[in-house]
């Protein structure tokens, strides 16, 4: 029931505040605010003050009664400029693995020439993370969002809240970023790594040799590449780099192949792949990934290890192509 | 600007993280109520104000060293221990001195539990209720001034109990909480000028609820009045419309007392009209305003006689002012009196209570009234008998006159013949009874002290006094004061002037210079401060809110008028104050203002930017549907993202963009 009410309430966020790309600015518009339960323990004792000066008429009972609760309203536009102006970053996550936890970092600016206090971000009912954001400076906040799935993860709505000054009153607003963390599949399987073959049976790159280090196409440049295997001439004026490929004829091929695996649902199948990537870059080995409509070649490193991995985690999604790297 | 404190709290399966409080936010707690119960220090038990701030060094020791809190069971024995020593000092929980003996106990027994969030909260709670508290004992200027002080360290406090909040170190919290309640101030005043006022008391208050006030009580002995003339305490300060009569004139009455039972004086019961009560005025009217202290009695002084009314207010038929409540705040009211007059009739009842007498009882008074009475009839002879008594035979005025037995009149009249006013008023009636004559004692103040530097009277509890009235055919009551006889100082001048020796009255009831007479005049001055702040602020209740309101020139408003001025008055404040910040907040940013100009003046020629588009964005945007203002566009979009959201703001770039946006035109 609860659970609804919440969708409910996102998607009708979402409705109202389309996801951003760029820093969100926080204006009067989005900025809400309720008392605490400690705001309404607080009306209460107001209460109680008032009877008490009403029964004693009691001038100066009435004064200080009156007095907290103008400071209590006062503590409401405060608790609201702590907000007002704050300008919060898209949240940026490096890649997990299914199962594990992401760690959105996400930057607070303050264009304004006072410190803000007590600012926390919070995303769903995890307990919020407060910093203070210095005059005209900023500061940084880091949310833990379990990744269950592998694909694109969004965090969805953050809540950004303060109490300042007194917790009688949360201000609160709500940023969605359209820009998402990265979640490869689960590494899980119990098959063992298949066996390297020479020649490769991929049937990918290089079944042709002309040496020990043959010539054998180009591919574009990934962080990581040897500056010397850059190929400069083919590089067209302002097109992306291009890197020469070679094939070892020598050394054997490790093909992490779809086909290999006889399991039917595509989950397992890729989660073992990922098992697979992961054992062979552990052991140092060249390993290139078949998979349906998409084969990598051969190649080790981190670069090509990210490579393998950002593939199976957006395999079969709408955008199955190699994301830009953030 | 990461903290420990912003690390993530442990969450337990089930409860919600206990989130704790810093050692600080401790300190701040034991310092703001170290100050809060500092004012009670005089009316709490003489154990329990050790015992308060020996907890709070202690529970201070804890935070600082980091120990662990004291176990349950020891709390529960100091908890106990403290409630039943409040139990026992005062044999009840209930009234005001047991309650604030018992909110200061239930304050240290909270600070030995405190360890979390929500403690805080309840501490700084009773930290306010510690303050409500102070003002049932004072409402003078200086304690305002120095609970208001409390108030903002309390705020402070408030603040930091958050542990968010942390990060505000030193003053800061301080400076905060000061800013916090001065721009409060205004807010408070309009609730406090037009929040529509209750007359309370809205439910049964306790016994002690106004104990002591020093003043006139409902009965007189011998030495009752005489007590109060140790006091320097003032009474009620008057405000005359026009020049004050003279001090010889200046008889303020209160009680009448008709019942004697040989040494006690005491009220008749009598049921107050609400409207004044008929007498035949001669000469003119005197106005005048009195703001009483509280009193804690429900009469009203005036002089004699009233001829009007203040709200909530009735006459008895003894020209008696009372209120339907006690007097528990300062008052002010308004009244008329004529100082000459001619009352009415004496009916049957009235004049047996003004003759009776005990039974038995100071028998050679009796004997001597009879003897006037025998020698001639007339109650004017009479009268002068008596005073020619007291005139002429051996009678001093005293304050300190010598006990007297159970026969007073007896004992004063034949033995003692030293007495201050209520022997001789007693004596008088007395003597008037017995020979025949109607008369009854009347108490309230005599005189008054003319404060120069604020216009005004002060008339002080050293005032007290008792006079006589007979009821004479044809005059009605007249006063008699058989003190006059004895010390004719004493109502020409004022007590100071009856007595020897100056030195036995309190300080500010003295006149004749001295050394100390600076000290005296910088206290007078200090007075008509107190005056203005008793009249416009304490003496501010149901009745001056209505007069107050009504006389601004709306005619008479009732609370449904006061509630919709006061919605009013909130919210023009409101709106004038959200004015003055857009404003600061517009000036204070000239990255914002210059983005904005441009964006309108774009929006003008159909090119609105839409709220999710970045200036990168919209620069891009323009640039294709209008290419010729491409160049400049982006280069205001850049330079406006790169203040925005770059890591300086250096002066020149903003110039840089004020001036590109002043000269694009789309």
């Amino acid at each position: 029931m609860l659970e609804g009410l919440r969708r409910r309430f996102e998607s009708w966020i979402f409705t109202r505040q389309p996801p951003a790309c760029e820093p969100v600015p926080l204006t009067r518009r989005r900025i809400y605010i309720l008392p605490t339960r400690y705001g309404y323990a607080f009306a209460a004792l107001l209460f109680l003050l008032f009877l008490w000066a009403i029964n004693y008429s009691n001038s100066m009972g009435f004064a200080f009664t009156f007095l907290l609760a103008a400071v209590a309203l006062n503590s409401m536009w405060r608790a609201h400029d702590t907000l007002l102006g704050l300008i919060i970053h898209p949240g940026v996550a490096e890649p997990v693995f299914a199962g594990q936890e992401a760690r959105f970092t996400f930057r607070l600016d303050n264009p304004d020439p006072a410190p803000r206090y007590g600012i926390a971000l919070q995303w769903q009912d995890r307990p919020p993370h407060y910093v203070d954001v210095p005059a005209q400076g900023s500061a940084t906040v880091t949310l833990i969002v379990p990744a269950q799935r592998r694909g694109w993860l969004q965090p969805g709505p953050i809540r950004v809240l303060t109490r300042f000054p007194l917790g009688l009153l949360q201000a609160w607003s709500w940023v969605i970023f359209e820009r998402s963390g990265l979640v490869y599949p689960r590494p899980r399987g119990r098959r063992l790594l298949p066996a390297a073959l020479p020649g490769g049976t991929g049937g990918g790159v290089g079944e042709q040799g002309l040496g020990s280090e043959d010539y054998a196409g180009l591919r574009s440049y990934a962080p990581g590449d040897s500056p010397r295997r850059i190929a400069w001439k083919a590089t067209t004026h302002g097109g992306p780099l291009l890197v020469k490929q070679f094939t070892d004829q020598a050394r054997p091929e490790l093909w992490l192949d779809w086909r290999l695996l006889g399991i039917d649902n595509v989950e397992p199948r890729l989660e073992q792949l990922c098992q697979w990537a992961l054992q062979a870059d552990n052991a140092g080995l060249q390993y290139g990934l078949w998979l349906p409509g998409r084969q990598i070649p051969p190649a080790s490193g981190a670069a090509h290890r990210r490579r393998c991995l950002e593939t199976l985690a957006l395999f079969g999604s709408t955008g199955y192509a190699l994301p830009a790297s953030p | 600007m990461r903290m420990p404190w912003h690390r993530a709290p442990q969450l337990k399966p089930g409860q919600p993280p206990v989130e704790l409080l810093t050692p600080l936010a401790v300190t701040w707690l034991l310092a703001t109520l170290a100050l809060a119960v500092a004012p009670h220090a005089n009316e709490l038990p003489l154990w329990l104000t050790p015992l308060f701030y020996a907890i709070v060094g202690w529970r201070g020791f804890i935070a600082i060293r980091g120990k662990p809190l004291p176990p349950r069971w020891l709390l529960l024995l100091v908890a106990l221990l403290a409630g039943s020593g409040v139990l026992l000092e005062y044999r009840t929980l209930l009234g005001r001195d047991a309650g604030v003996a018992l909110l200061t106990a239930m304050t240290a027994c909270k600070l030995l539990e405190t360890r979390g969030l929500r403690d805080g909260v309840v501490l700084v709670f009773l930290g306010y209720l510690l303050v409500m508290s102070t003002l049932l004992y004072s409402q003078e200027m200086l304690m305002v001034g120095y609970l208001f002080a409390v108030v903002v360290v309390m705020l402070a406090a408030q603040t930091m109990i958050h542990q968010q909040h942390a990060g505000l170190i030193v003053l800061a919290p301080l400076r905060l909480a000061g800013k916090m309640a001065a721009q409060a101030i205004p807010v408070m005043l309009i609730l406090f000028i037009l929040f529509p006022r209750i007359p309370g008391p809205l439910w049964g208050l306790p016994k002690d609820a106004y104990q002591g006030r020093t003043g006139l009580s409902e009965e007189m002995s011998p030495g009752s009045v005489s007590a109060l003339s140790q006091s320097d305490a003032v009474a009620f300060r008057v405000r005359f419309v026009g020049p004050p009569p003279p001090p010889k004139l200046l008889y303020w009455r209160g009680p009448v007392l008709w019942n004697f039972d040989g040494r006690r004086w005491t009220r008749h019961e009598e049921l107050p009209a609400n409207t004044p009560v008929a007498f035949t005025p001669e000469g003119a009217a005197i106005e005048y305003t009195v703001i009483m202290e509280p009193s804690n009695r429900r009469w009203l002084l005036a002089l004699d006689l009233p001829a009007s009314l203040p709200p909530r207010t009735g006459m008895t038929p003894s020209f008696q002012l009372l209120r339907d409540q006690p007097v528990n705040e300062a008052y002010r009211y308004e009244v008329r009196s004529y100082l000459n007059y001619r009352t009415g009739e004496l009916t049957a009842t009235e004049r047996s209570r003004a003759l009776r007498l005990p039974p038995r009882g100071n028998a050679r008074a009796r004997e001597l009234a009879a003897q006037w009475r025998a020698r001639d009839a007339q109650p004017e002879a009479l009268v002068n008998a008596a005073l020619t008594l007291f005139r002429e035979q051996a009678f001093y005025y005293t304050l300190t006159p010598p006990l007297l037995g159970a026969e007073s009149v007896d004992d004063f009249l034949f033995r003692t013949r030293q007495g201050f006013c209520e022997h001789y008023a007693s004596a008088f009636v007395f003597l008037m009874r017995s020979a025949g004559v109607p008369a009854r004692v009347v108490t309230g103040y005599q005189g008054g002290e003319i404060n120069a530097l604020g216009d005004y009277l002060i008339v002080r509890q050293a005032d007290a006094h008792a006079w006589a009235e007979v009821w004479l055919a044809e005059r009605g009551w007249v006063r008699i004061d058989p003190t006059a006889a004895v010390a004719p100082n004493r109502i020409q001048d004022g007590l100071y002037a009856a007595i020897a020796d100056e030195q036995t009255l309190p300080f500010l009831a003295r006149r004749g210079g001295g050394n100390a007479e600076w000290l005296r005049q910088l206290a007078l001055r200090w007075d008509a401060l107190n005056t203005i702040w008793n009249e416009w602020v304490l003496a501010y209740g149901p009745d001056r809110q209505k007069e107050f309101l009504s006389g601004l020139g709306f005619g008479p408003l009732d609370w449904g008028d006061m509630t919709v001025a006061m919605v009013i008055a909130l919210s023009s404040f409101g709106l004038l104050f959200a004015g003055l910040r857009w404003r600061s907040r517009w000036v204070r940013d000239p990255v914002a203002r210059a983005w904005q100009r441009f964006c309108v003046r774009l929006a003008r020629r159909g090119l609105a930017r839409s709220a999710h588009e970045g200036p990168l964005a919209f620069a891009e945007r323009v640039a294709i549907q209008r290419p010729e203002l491409a160049m400049r566009a982006s280069e205001i979009g850049k330079l406006y993202a790169a203040l925005r959201y770059g890591p300086t703001t250096p002066p020149t770039a903003v110039r840089r963009l004020q001036r590109l946006v002043r000269r694009f035109r789309a």
